[in-house]
């Protein structure tokens, strides 16, 4: 493969590198973006590294790349802000605070997963701390979280939410309504898109015209903007901004994130040599690799070392290693666990506003 | 719909007797239902199609909008799917939709979000979220409906867990089991049947519940069970008439509920008269005639003097033209022989699709 196979380069169009530090961001905020990304990145590739071994019968999509878009995101959001996503899961439940043993008993199907064993990889999901619900329909997500928008509105809380999407997810019919009604109630709704390039091994290309997604959400009145993928304090920032907009009644924002996914669209590995996508293109945008880039932008601002790195290394390590065997250890579910919440109790009390 | 209000006004019924009790319109015991969930509940809102036009969604919506603001009664883009997901993230969230339909042909657009998740979040997340949503659409007939604005498609959710399915036959239980549903912590689709909304009936004023998943005996009879729901007992109700003519004492169960079934009661009411035909307004095959006629061969088989019998719509789509019509839909006399056919001779009707 050669340079000239590379058809989505990264090349920075209307996204600003790392600007240096101006005080907005405390030094510890900025380590924990950078820790963040490196458990999510090193989560995965453990999940990736076992997958083989077949203990985890689920589908993954590993979300090794996209690691700035779910931590700069979630980093701007409260714990009462609501996060939807569709079926790449992993950064976001991880980013918004979900429970990383509760997430590999989930994965390992096992009865104290998160869901309890009925959701699985894509559907990760932990009330508590706001990772509210996925949808592994593509757009299925979209007009739920506009939903849960609408309620924070009529409800009065000062709430936000907000719908991770891919760029596929775009061209299903069911987001632009969802976006036309989110702009028209100006509900306190954010669409994150990251914009990875490929529907499974389908690229940009052969479905949709070559526009500017900018435009297209700009054309629903909502507003639009584009951030680099790839630098996880332009993500926070832009996020932040959004949020600002919606918890003061401005409505929705688009956000654009274009960002690279480094491994197959599903499993554990890389699937660039069946020549859907050149490798040249893979190895272009690692070398962009949103935690490399961060960790050096910190170093140089001598808030990150070598010892630093390697404490964070091992802290992690050892978190995963547990959580791990915490996982395999834990029970199965039994037979009667399938009948369980297939309706809920007849009339609760309601827990609508009051 | 205007194209059918003609025909719907024409359409004569009984009128209860006020010495019972209050009588009201069927449309105003709708209204009724949402007008005092409103009022009882600040989570409960309305939205659908045309709810806040002059026509309010045939009169069922009308005054909401007044009464309770823009912000709670409120007209919808011509976005079905995502607001079906709409309706269902605000459920997820500890609001009460109650989403409208004109007509359940336009709730096909919404199937990705009613069947895929509005019935399945409480499973999928192992009962971390409830989705108290109420999708409301009346069944039209008549008048050039026609293949695309009559179907009656209760029969294809029969068969989804996480949902139920409620279909009214009189006022009474158009208002009970609307606050049921409105009250109910799941995902219930209530399809209501254009020519029921001109009948009047005994309403209550205020509130009270009917409950949901329980049937109820219209007439005790010894000789058969005529089961159904929603337009199919007034015709159940009618052919039961003339059978009583011919000696034969039928027993109406009116469902009320689709899903789940109440199949106690329709075991009770077979193993009482030994014989079933089962009565619908949808499609015969696959549906509601269907199921609860696997009911009866399932587990009332020791009861059964003669086959299991059902009388649906055959296996065509509805066709516009009123001639042909006239052939598609069983009218109470079809249903009168088929239940006669089976009490003198033990003999099911033939295959619909043949006739
Ligand atoms: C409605 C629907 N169609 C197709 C699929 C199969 N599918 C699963 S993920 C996916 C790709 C979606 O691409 P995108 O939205 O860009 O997200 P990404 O996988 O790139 O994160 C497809 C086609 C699906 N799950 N749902």
């Amino acid at each position: 493969m050669t340079e000239t196979n590379i058809r989505y380069r990264y090349d920075g169009d209307g996204v600003p590198g790392f600007e240096p530090f101006t005080g907005r961001h405390a030094s510890a905020e900025l380590l924990d973006l950078y820790r963040s990304m490196l458990r999510i990145r090193r989560i995965e590739e453990e999940i990736g590294r076992r997958y083989h071994e077949d203990q985890m019968k689920t589908p993954i999509h590993l979300v090794i790349g996209q690691e700035a878009t779910a931590v700069g995101c979630a980093g701007a959001l409260r714990l009462t802000d609501l996060l939807y996503s569709g079926h790449r899961t992993h950064g976001a439940y991880l980013a918004k605070g979900g429970d990383l043993k509760a997430m590999l008993c989930e994965m390992h199907c096992r009865v104290n997963g998160c869901v309890g064993s009925r959701g699985g990889s894509m559907h990760l999901i932990d009330k508590r701390v706001g990772m509210a619900g996925t949808s592994a329909i593509v757009g299925g997500a979209v007009p739920i979280a506009t939903g849960a928008a609408l309620a924070a509105q009529m409800k009065g809380e000062d709430r936000v939410v907000v719908v991770f999407l891919g760029d596929a997810t775009t061209e299903e019919g069911v987001t632009a309504e969802s976006l036309n009604f989110a702009a028209l109630k100006k509900v306190p709704v954010i669409f994150f898109c990251e914009n990875n390039f490929y529907s499974v091994q389908s690229p940009l290309a052969t479905r949709q015209p070559n526009r500017d997604l900018r435009n297209w959400a700009a054309a629903h009145e909502v507003a639009a903007v584009r951030v680099d993928g790839t630098n996880v304090l332009a993500v926070h920032d832009a996020v932040a901004t959004a949020v600002a907009l919606a918890r003061s009644g401005g409505g929705p924002t688009f956000i654009e994130a274009p960002v690279y996914r480094f491994r197959a669209h599903g499993g554990a590995g890389d699937d660039s040599a069946t020549g859907y996508r050149a490798e040249a293109e893979r190895d272009a945008w690692e070398s962009v690799c949103p935690i490399a880039q961060f960790g050096d932008v910190l170093g140089q601002s001598g808030l990150l070392d070598d010892p630093a790195i390697n404490a964070m290394e091992r802290e992690i390590s050892t978190e995963i290693a547990e959580a791990f065997a915490f996982a395999l250890a834990s029970p199965n579910p039994t037979e009667e666990d399938l009948y369980q919440h297939v309706y809920a109790t007849e009339a609760g009390p309601t827990d609508a506003v009051g | 719909m205007p194209w059918d209000e003609g025909l719907v006004n024409s359409l004569v019924y009984d009128q209860p007797d006020p010495a019972e009790g209050r009588v009201t319109s069927y449309v105003q015991a709708v209204n009724e239902a949402l007008s005092l969930a409103l009022a009882h509940d600040p989570g409960v809102f309305v939205l659908g199609q045309g709810v806040d036009d002059p026509s309010a969604m045939f009169g069922t919506t009308r005054g909401l909008q007044e009464k309770f603001g823009r912000d709670r009664v409120f007209d919808t883009p011509l976005s079905e799917e995502a607001m079906m997901g709409v309706a269902t993230g605000a459920a997820m969230n500890g609001m009460r939709p109650v989403y409208m339909h004109n007509r359940p042909d336009f709730v096909l657009l919404a199937f990705n979000q009613l069947i895929t998740h509005a019935a399945k979040f409480h499973y999928m997340d192992n009962g971390q979220t409830n989705v108290p949503l109420v999708v409301w659409a009346a069944i039209g007939r008549g008048w050039g409906s026609g293949a695309q604005h009559s179907q009656a498609i209760q029969g294809l959710l029969v068969g989804v867990p996480g949902l139920k399915v409620v279909m009214p036959s009189t006022p009474y239980d158009a208002k009970g089991l609307l606050l049921s549903a409105i009250l109910d912590n799941n995902p219930v689709c209530i399809f209501e049947h254009r020519w029921l909304m001109k009948k009047d009936g005994i309403v209550p004023e205020g509130l009270y519940r009917v409950p949901i998943g329980k049937a109820v005996c219209r007439r005790p009879g010894r000789d058969i069970t005529i089961v159904g729901a929603s337009h199919a007992i007034e015709l159940a109700m009618q052919a039961a008439e003339r059978l009583s003519d011919d000696g034969i004492d039928a027993e109406i169960l009116d469902l009320r509920t689709i899903k789940p079934l109440d199949e106690a009661a329709i075991l009770e009411s077979l193993h009482k008269t030994g014989r079933i035909l089962v009565v619908d307004t949808g499609w015969m095959k696959g549906g509601v005639c269907a199921e609860v006629g696997c009911v009866a061969a399932e587990r009332g088989f020791a009861d059964l003097k003669a086959p299991v019998a059902r009388i649906g719509l055959p296996d065509v789509p509805t066709p516009a033209g009123y001639t042909l019509e006239q052939f598609y839909y069983p009218d109470a006399a079809r249903i009168a022989t088929a239940a006669l056919d089976l009490v003198r001779h033990g003999k099911a009707p033939g295959p619909v699709s043949s006739r």
